[in-house]
């Protein structure tokens, strides 16, 4: 089979499953955050609410897609389109089995961070070409905290990388089945980079916990106040999507991917991913927010710092490993 | 007829006082005041700032009230409020309809407390009129005051969360938690009164209703489980590192500030000054009760969160000690009649004043005599929100956006007690 073909198929997959998953974590995240506020979430449409993202996809594809009309309509269109479209570009490098990955990328993991902070862009062009204040608020803060925290990210990513000496993910995992997870072992620097990283990751996409580009108490809805219908569904189904590909990521950085016992290893990958997103949503369902400068405060006064800290100490542990293996 | 005033406003004479009960081991703070009359033309000549209207509809302005504010960045330079987006007429109302139709229009002020709305009333009227109220219906009052005061103060507090969290995020649940407590309470008024929120129970001389068979044992239970819950949700919200970064320092409102404005409640009491109509100048039966008073010096958000959850302590605690002993006797000093000669011939003025969750909700009432029918003659609300939101043009420049809407959420504004 050609490589061409095989990637084309295999991002097909691999896109499919991913819109799925996301689909349904919404249902999943709506049943859970009811179960945590004492409600019962949906049930209306399916058994225990199952077709609620379906009869939501349908509601925002009735609506019209309004654009207001000191928006400047090109970049308005254009943004929920890219967002999306980088979300899913993350997935590419992301292995979901020893074979199960769409391109296996030597620089994977500067691919990610690359595609991760590209999606600064779109949020911002979302934020500028509605043309209302709340808004350009909303973007201006994505961008701080996009640019602040993918200093952090990359640190956090240096980590695993180090360890296993290469940037393809796929050899990272294939180097902690041998070795150990790295969130277990070496102990400390693995499991401090996956505190990291995943807190990182979603800031700097202005993902859910660290939505402060959204906070609807203050800015409406932020970047996606002027936006209606499915341009408005674009943007929450990347959100979505990045949060289940940050998760993706993390477990195959730091939980040693499609390693486990038993079950076949497409099934450990998506457990370790689905048990990392409900953790997230975990997180999101009770805490509150914070100020933006706090944010930032906390970005360049610990997490840069201790980051660099770390990818010094695993630096060290892998020459102190290299001279007890001689 | 005698005119009688309640107790006025806080006076000035009293001192910053040492907090009877410490909740707090931080330092009085100061007011950073902004400038109210701040001239934006001289300021920013090159019109840098960006002007951005919060509300009148916004998820975090608490019904329809308007922020103007002028931002440099995201940091407030100017902050100016507009009210008068729920005008009703309330008060013009009041020369028109007699005094027993006016008690379930009353209702709809605050819609928070209704409780506070109707007593603050009906004191006035008995005081302006000269009626007499029996011991049973004043503890039945100081009873449902005391219940309502833990319902509205559960309302706030979940808001708070939702402002500080978002009603997508931690703030949300928070809230449906508040809520659900706040439901028992709702449940245990509408087996009193037949109405879970606007109760039209206080008429003047006395209750409408009467305590059903079983009912202490109800409230009882109600208070048990939102002391235990309580517990839970300070846990939850108020040790939390992220909250304690958004709330404290943020929205200083110092003594000075607080007695200058007028501000009453919780508010003034954060910033330090121990004064509670409840104890200083009793009505109801609360001479009968010892009630603490929480103060605390900090002034911020977390200082009145602080304040306010105290308070519902301490209403849980006198609610538990007077639910076993509502003492015998009638409910009302007179028949329920539509309104008899002497309310239409009165003149003369009287001020009655409750402590509401919000502060000093005040009702001055001048009598209309032989030729209004039965309706007063002008009727002023004192209403502690909107002093409360007085200190906004002060307390906001220097703050971002984001502390707008925390300042906004702490002061507990009720729009329709604002605008009437």
């Amino acid at each position: 089979m050609s490589p061409y073909l095989r990637a084309l198929i295999y991002s097909l997959v691999i896109i499919t499953l991913l819109l799925t998953v996301t689909a349904w974590s919404i249902w999943f995240e709506r049943k859970f955050s009811g179960r945590m506020q004492s409600r019962v979430g949906p049930t209306f449409y399916g058994p225990f609410g199952l077709l609620q993202p379906v009869v939501d996809g349908l509601k925002l594809l009735q609506k019209e897609f309004l654009i207001p009309e000191s928006a400047d309509r090109a970049l308005f269109v254009l943004a929920p389109p890219l967002t999306v479209i980088l979300a899913l570009g993350t997935a590419a490098v992301v292995p979901f089995g020893s074979e199960v990955v769409a391109a296996d990328l030597d620089v994977g993991v500067l691919y990610i961070l690359a595609l991760g902070s590209l999606t600064t862009v779109p949020v911002w062009i979302a934020g500028w070409a509605s043309n209302n204040k709340y808004s350009l608020l909303g973007g201006m803060r994505a961008v701080a905290q996009g640019i602040s925290y993918e200093i952090p990210l990359a640190l956090a990513a240096l980590v695993p990388v180090i360890l296993a000496g290469s940037m393809s993910l796929t050899d990272i995992v294939n180097y902690q089945i041998q070795h150990g997870w790295f969130v277990f072992w070496p102990p400390g620097p693995g499991f401090l980079a996956f505190l990291f990283f995943l807190p990182a990751s979603l800031a700097e996409a202005n993902r859910i916990p660290f939505d402060i580009p959204e906070a609807e108490s203050e800015l409406i809805a932020g970047v996606t106040t002027e936006y209606t219908g499915m341009g408005f569904g674009l943007l929450y189904l990347a959100e979505y999507l990045h949060t289940l590909i940050v998760s993706a990521v993390a477990s195959a950085l730091f939980f040693g991917g499609w390693d486990g016992p038993l079950l076949p290893g497409l099934h450990w990958m998506v457990a370790k991913t689905l048990v990392l997103f409900a953790g997230i949503f975990a997180i999101r369902w009770s805490l509150v927010r914070f100020r933006s400068d706090q944010l930032m405060g906390i970005c360049w006064r610990y997490l840069v710092p201790i980051g660099l800290g770390l990818v010094m100490v695993s630096a060290i542990w892998v020459q102190l490993a290299k001279a007890s293996a001689q | 007829m005698e005119v009688e005033v309640a107790s006025s406003a806080v006076s000035a004479s009293r001192e910053i006082s040492a907090n009877q009960r410490p909740v707090t081991n931080r330092s009085p703070a100061k007011t950073r005041r902004g400038d109210p009359y701040l001239d934006i033309a001289a300021y920013d000549p090159e019109a840098d700032l960006m002007v951005l209207n919060l509300g009148p509809q916004h998820p975090s302005t608490h019904g329809v009230f308007r922020l103007k504010l002028y931002l440099d960045g995201e940091l407030i330079v100017k902050a100016v409020p507009f009210c008068g987006y729920l005008h009703r007429g309330v008060e013009k109302l009041c020369e028109k309809l007699t005094y027993v139709q006016l008690v379930p229009i009353f209702d709809k002020n605050d819609y928070v407390s209704p409780m506070m709305n109707e007593q603050s009333l009906v004191m006035a009227f008995e005081s302006l009129l000269g009626v007499e109220v029996p011991r049973r219906a004043r503890y039945l009052r100081t009873l449902l005051a005391e219940l309502q005061r833990i319902a509205s103060h559960l309302l706030w507090f979940g808001a708070f969360a939702m402002d500080l969290g978002g009603a997508l995020g931690g703030g949300s649940t928070l809230f449906m938690y508040c809520f659900r407590e706040r439901e028992l309470i709702l449940d245990v008024f509408e087996e009193l009164t037949g109405c879970r929120f606007h109760y039209n129970t206080h008429m003047i001389g006395g209750n409408r209703h009467d305590v059903p068979a079983g009912w202490a044992a109800k409230v009882h239970s109600a208070i048990d489980i939102i002391e235990h819950r309580l517990i839970e949700y300070e846990n939850y919200l108020t040790t939390n590192r992220i909250y304690l970064d958004r709330t404290c320092g943020v929205g200083v409102v110092d003594a000075d500030l607080a007695m200058e404005l007028g501000i009453t409640g919780p508010i003034l009491r954060a910033a330090g000054i121990d004064h509670d109509l409840r104890r200083d100048a009793p009505y109801h039966a609360y001479d009968e009760l010892e009630v603490r008073v929480t103060t605390d010096i900090a002034g911020d958000c977390e200082a009145r969160t602080r304040v306010r959850l105290a308070e519902i302590r301490e209403s849980v605690r006198l609610v538990r000690l007077m639910i076993d002993g509502i003492p015998e006797g009638p409910l009302g000093s007179r028949k329920p009649i539509k309104t008899n000669l002497a309310e239409k011939s009165e003149r003369g003025h009287a001020y009655a004043a409750v402590e509401s969750p919000r502060g000093e909700l005040g009702i001055y009432v001048i009598g209309g005599g032989a030729n209004r029918g039965a309706s007063p003659y002008r009727l002023k609300i004192r209403s502690p929100s909107l002093h409360a939101l007085s200190c906004l043009p002060y307390v906001l420049p220097g703050h971002v956006v984001s502390d707008a809407v925390a300042i906004l959420g702490s002061v507990d504004p009720i729009m329709g007690e604002v605008d009437r």
